[in-house]
């Protein structure tokens, strides 16, 4: 992809508000001249807008990299590079691996990587520190590998370098992340590598032989030829066949059968048998079918499972840049940084404001408002101080906070929905992917029509043993289920890259399937139909002055009410000597008095007290001498959100919507949203609850959804669909993980499935009736290897080219 | 037609060679990331300072 590509796609599908400044290589004349961000006015004079990003634009010019500012092109989705100047440093030094040969290695990855020259910028600007031997980043997977001379702590030293620049790292454990199916995958590579080497240079003896049948080619001549085939063929069949050898037996020994029993049927009984014709100078030998047959079936292999791999390392990666490391106080005082798993309890974690907490716990010290939107899909945040619970995930928005850590086995909310979560997985009955439902048919009625010949051949016409298993051998190669088996992967790798260049993540090989058979779609509210961000209701009767002292005001706090009441005048400064009183609300001292922001009984109204209070988020405004005025928020709908839901209810699916926030809240979204079925206030059982009432009545649903409380009821729908803003374990959870802040991909995946599933199923028609025509001949002995290899060819490239089909967009 | 003879043998002798390479290069990792070194080229390699 070059970078102008990323930057039309981008444009297309991802569009940000801050999309057409970033996109530009050489930054606006009002965007910051390190991260690309839009300047503040008062900040147009240095041309950064923070600190930390004047800093790293020094750092790479003392370098001598500054070329890299002209090179990049942003990308506007990926994170900014603004440098993180209050984050507490995580310690890099226990994921060192120290070498052999005294060098010390650390794998980690990298959040931020616009463009290659972002690669570029890391690797020569970490070069150019003492010690370190290489540094190297691979684009792919965003992962960067750093070795240097010294000691583990020299880890932190190098990290802290990368991240003045803007850039984000995570630690990882290579093993750990590099897994089977790398190794899966780079089996299949080499198998394909040498089936493809086979195929092509016995195809060029074979090609000798057929041309010989039609003038004069000697028998001594087309035996050494023959002989050379063998040498070439048998060993690339050992070496090539054994992922279907293996999957095969694996598949035999728990008594049921795959595809790649009769391909590992078909391709070692041809070889067995050419083998033999060879030895005793007969007439045809099928080694070129038999490796051609295993390098097109290896093609297919491969492609499918790098599609998937590549999909799922993306969306294993997204979760892993989510998820936050945990600041551990020990008693004496002193913090460090700890990955969530190694949390104990009785530990004391600490939480500033705007992080999101790491553990379950109980509060022992600090008051705050917590955001609980991800975990209940509520929109207000709620008041905690020393003694509540609060849970993993949520977002501590205004006080620090000191937070105990609850065991496991106590019953942490977390653990509540993964129990929840594996109920609902048990009882979803496992799905049976098309390709082995027609396998099932197919499989018995191939062997049977090869067994028939033989009988037919031996038995009733009384032909030698040899002739009779040449004919049923041939019935076997021409009816492999060589396009069968490449109609189905040709279609997901053509999808899944299709969906993949829109930020849409297949997980499961089973969800494009899937998701083509449903009729109902469930949302959640909080997150998925809307964005989770709350927007100030216009009220005509608040005075202009009387906003804009407030929005200037709510400008000092991370509270996501007082951000979306200052994001009204983005460019108003909060007054100085601003305090905000965690869990209370703001305060500051004017000349005429005191000035309050904050909850209602923040600006002294009784709780039931004062004008209407409506069930919508609010925040209070006081001025000495006037009576407080109330701002009213709402959640937004996603901004294309009535229009997909149009667009479903169009297509003829039953949509709903289940939320766990309350009655009115919901209420107004469904309407907002168009969807007339919806309930509100359901726990994560009741949402599990509900969809396998829908699936015990014969619907096949599927659930979009983002929060903690949606995991089980991901888990249980038939297929599933979570955004990539989402918790860790819905993500998990979910089939297929999206990117962006629009619900289309919603659209267009069930759009992309719908269309894959209609070619699926045309190239087992294209398979069905190439086998009608050939099975005849092959049982009737007038199958030659020359007509094999022609039937098997011409049907996996239509196939193929079917498929391909997918790729071009609907105009 | 003794030609083949000495012909075979050497196609199968650059066939192998080429699967080795292949497989050479598969083991040194130059296709662990494909994408990146597509645009690696793009970049000179700045001396480093000094």
């Amino acid at each position: 992809m070059t970078a102008q590509v990323i930057k039309r796609q981008n444009a297309s599908i991802f569009p940000s508000k801050t999309g057409a400044a970033l996109a530009d290589g050489e930054p606006a004349a009002a965007a910051c001249r390190h991260c690309g961000a839009p300047l503040r006015p008062r900040d147009a004079g240095t041309g950064f807008c923070c600190k930390g990003c004047e800093t790293a634009f020094g750092i790479v010019r003392g370098l001598g990299l500054d070329s890299y500012y002209r090179r990049r092109a942003l990308n506007p989705v990926e994170r900014a590079l603004k440098p993180e100047t209050d984050r507490p440093h995580e310690d890099f030094s226990a994921f060192v691996i120290s070498e052999e040969d005294g060098s010390q290695r650390l794998h980690l990855m990298v959040e931020g990587i616009h463009c290659a020259a972002c690669v570029w910028l890391i690797e020569s600007a970490l070069m150019r520190q003492p010690n370190v031997i290489a540094a190297r980043v691979n684009m792919t997977t965003r992962r960067l590998v750093l070795s240097w001379h010294g000691s583990k702590s020299d880890a932190n030293t190098l990290a802290a370098f990368v991240e003045s620049l803007g850039y984000r790292l995570i630690p990882f454990d290579p093993d750990l992340m590099a897994g089977a199916t790398a190794a899966r995958e780079r089996e299949l590579l080499r198998a394909m590598a040498v089936a493809g080497f086979a195929a092509g240079n016995v195809m060029l003896l074979s090609v000798a032989v057929w041309s010989g049948f039609a003038s004069t080619m000697g028998t001594a001549t087309r035996e050494l030829l023959y002989w050379f085939s063998a040498l070439i063929a048998l060993p690339a069949i050992v070496y090539s066949g054994w992922p279907f050898y293996r999957s095969a037996v694996g598949a035999l020994r728990l008594g049921h059968a795959n595809m790649d029993v009769p391909i590992s049927l078909a391709v070692i009984l041809a070889s067995g048998m050419s083998l033999y014709e060879t030895a005793t100078g007969g007439r045809y030998a099928y080694f070129d079918a038999a490796v051609t047959l295993l390098f097109l079936l290896l093609i297919g292999r491969y492609l499918d499972a790098r599609a998937r791999s590549r999909a799922r390392g993306t969306a294993e990666r997204l979760v892993a840049l989510s998820g936050t490391a945990a600041t551990v106080e020990d008693p004496s005082g002193a913090r460090r940084m700890l990955p969530p798993a190694q949390l104990k309890p009785g530990m004391i974690i600490v939480a500033m404001p705007g992080e999101r907490i790491a553990a379950d716990g109980t509060v022992r010290e600090g008051t705050s408002d917590i955001d609980t939107s991800l975990i209940t899909g509520e929109t207000v945040p709620g008041s905690v101080t020393a003694g509540s619970r609060v849970f993993a995930g949520t977002l501590n928005l205004s006080g620090f906070l000191r937070i105990e850590v609850l065991g496991a086995g106590q019953a942490t909310l977390l653990a509540e929905i993964t129990r929840l979560m594996e109920t609902a997985e048990q009882g979803r009955a496992r799905y049976l992917a098309i390709a082995d439902r027609v396998a099932r048919i197919y499989i018995p009625a191939v062997h049977s029509l090869a067994a028939t010949t033989f009988l037919v051949w031996f038995v009733a016409l009384g032909a030698p043993w040899q002739a009779a298993l040449l004919n049923a051998v041939a019935v076997l190669i021409v009816t492999c289920p060589c396009a069968l088996a490449l109609a189905v992967p040709v279609v997901q790798v053509v999808a899944s890259s299709r969906l993949f260049g829109q930020g849409i993540l297949l997980k499961s090989a089973t969800a494009l399937e899937r998701l083509a058979s449903i009729d109902t779609v469930v949302f959640d509210k909080t997150g998925t139909i809307t964005d989770g961000q709350p927007v100030l209701i216009r009220d005509p009767a608040t005075p202009p002055h009387i906003l804009a002292t407030a929005a200037a005001l709510a400008g000092a706090s991370r509270h996501p009410l007082a951000q979306a009441l200052h994001r009204v005048l983005p460019q108003s400064k909060p007054p100085a000597g601003v305090t905000e009183i965690p869990g209370s609300g703001l305060r500051a001292q004017l000349a005429e008095g005191e000035i309050r922001l904050g909850s209602r009984r923040w600006c002294g109204i009784d709780a039931g007290g004062g004008a209407s209070s409506g069930n919508q988020p609010e925040l209070w405004f006081s001025e000495p001498n006037r009576p407080p005025v109330r701002f009213a928020f709402s959640d937004r709908i996603r901004s294309d959100a009535r229009d997909v839901i149009a667009d479903l209810a169009e297509r003829g699916y039953t949509l709903e919507m289940l939320s766990g926030d309350r009655a009115p809240a919901a209420a107004a979204i469904a309407a907002a949203a168009g969807i007339e079925r919806f309930r509100a206030g359901c726990m994560p059982a009741d949402k599990t609850a509900r969809l396998c009432e829908l699936g015990e009545a014969g619907h096949r649903v599927l659930m979009v959804g983002d929060g903690l409380n949606d995991a089980p009821a991901l888990a249980a729908a038939h297929v599933s669909m979570s955004p990539s803003s989402a918790a860790e374990i819905s993500q998990t959870a979910a089939d297929i993980v999206f990117q962006g802040s629009r619900l289309t991909p919603v659209l267009e995946a069930i759009d992309v499935a719908r269309k894959a599933q209609r070619l699926v199923k045309q190239n087992f028609a294209v398979a069905i009736l190439y086998n009608a025509a050939a099975v005849p001949l092959a049982m009737m002995g007038l199958i030659t290897p020359l007509l094999a290899a022609l039937a098997m060819s011409s049907s996996s490239l239509l196939v193929t080219i079917n498929a391909l089909r997918l790729a071009r967009k609907a105009p | 037609m003794d030609i083949i003879l000495y012909l075979i043998p050497i196609t199968l002798f650059l066939g192998v060679l080429g699967l080795g390479a292949f497989l050479w290069a598969l083991k040194s990792g130059q296709f662990e990331d494909l994408e990146g070194a597509a645009r690696r080229i793009l970049f000179d390699d700045d001396p480093p300072p000094e």
